[in-house]
């Protein structure tokens, strides 16, 4: 904890940001490829799903980011409740896009791969309908944000609605379980896919997580940066 | 039914996905860096 609170320090964030970004973007981008490229042309077609099944590698990542995304932005609203940290609510503003993109691209992929698999785009179960709530609930959280910034507000209330909005994650990934869907159980965790159709995914994953982190990086530092210059206008305007 | 159409529909998708939420930060980082920048070496 005592690091954490150390790297609250938005100069010491700088420090390590600025060399981190392009190493994770870029390591990110690269596995990202050799995943999809491996996932396109290495792997055998699924017995059920055939060939359809090779969007796994980019709808499971999709899922893992917007899901994953929430978890970290409802951590950082917790960060900035409890301890104020200057850093957590910079990280939950920067988090909030990118998590959205990629909760988008997750039903987005999922409705493309339903057409093939299930003959429809679209169907309102509980995968489906609560991970689209989750994607409206980040949008819902943008939107709060910016009003309670232009308010200038101290941000209490967006990140009591980020660590309220977690309520929504255990709901999207038992959804499968508690309810009889059309999306299939849990099967990546579960062991129930083949080693030689799954083993690209690990690289996917890996991928889109790395880039999501480069992403975020880049996001923190153009806030940090305008606040600084926010900041800096206004101590001359007071001068 | 041939996959590929959707498959290569959804592979579209992320791609246009991902590279446009990477270049809106990457564009707004260099913006604002820039602007910090240009206001701090102007003071000096």
């Amino acid at each position: 904890m005592p690091a954490l609170h150390a790297l609250a320090n938005p100069a010491r964030f700088l420090r390590i940001a600025r060399p981190l970004t392009p190493i994770l973007f870029w390591i990110g981008v690269a596995l990202v490829l050799f995943g999809c490229w491996a996932g396109l042309t290495l792997t055998p077609p699924d017995a059920v799903q055939k060939e359809s099944a090779r969007i796994l590698y980019i709808h499971v990542p999709s899922a893992w980011l917007g899901m994953g995304g929430w978890s970290g932005l409802a951590i950082a609203c917790l960060s900035y409740l409890i301890w104020r940290h200057p850093l957590a609510s910079v990280a939950a503003r920067a988090i909030a896009p990118a998590g959205a993109t990629f909760a988008a691209l997750c039903l987005l992929t999922g409705s493309i791969w339903g057409r093939p698999t299930w003959g429809t785009w679209w169907e309102w179960d509980g995968r489906l309908t609560s991970m689209l709530l989750l994607f409206f609930v980040y949008i819902a959280w943008i939107a709060l944000d910016r009003a309670d910034a232009e308010r200038s507000g101290d941000g209490r209330v967006p990140a009591l609605f980020g660590v309220a909005g977690s309520a929504l994650l255990p709901i999207v990934h038992y959804s499968v379980i508690w309810w009889n869907t059309l999306h299939q159980g849990e099967s990546v965790v579960t062991g129930k896919i083949h080693i030689s159709l799954l083993w690209p995914l690990f690289f996917t994953l890996a991928g889109f997580t790395l880039f999501f982190a480069g992403v975020v990086l880049m996001r923190m530092r153009a806030i940090l940066a305008s606040q600084k210059v926010e900041a800096r206008l206004r101590r001359m305007a007071a001068a | 039914m041939n996959h590929w159409p959707f498959i290569t529909a959804a592979y579209l998708v992320v791609l246009v996905g991902t590279v446009g939420i990477a270049a809106l930060s990457y564009a707004a980082m260099r913006r604002a860096e820039a602007a910090a920048e240009a206001l701090r070496s102007g003071r000096a």
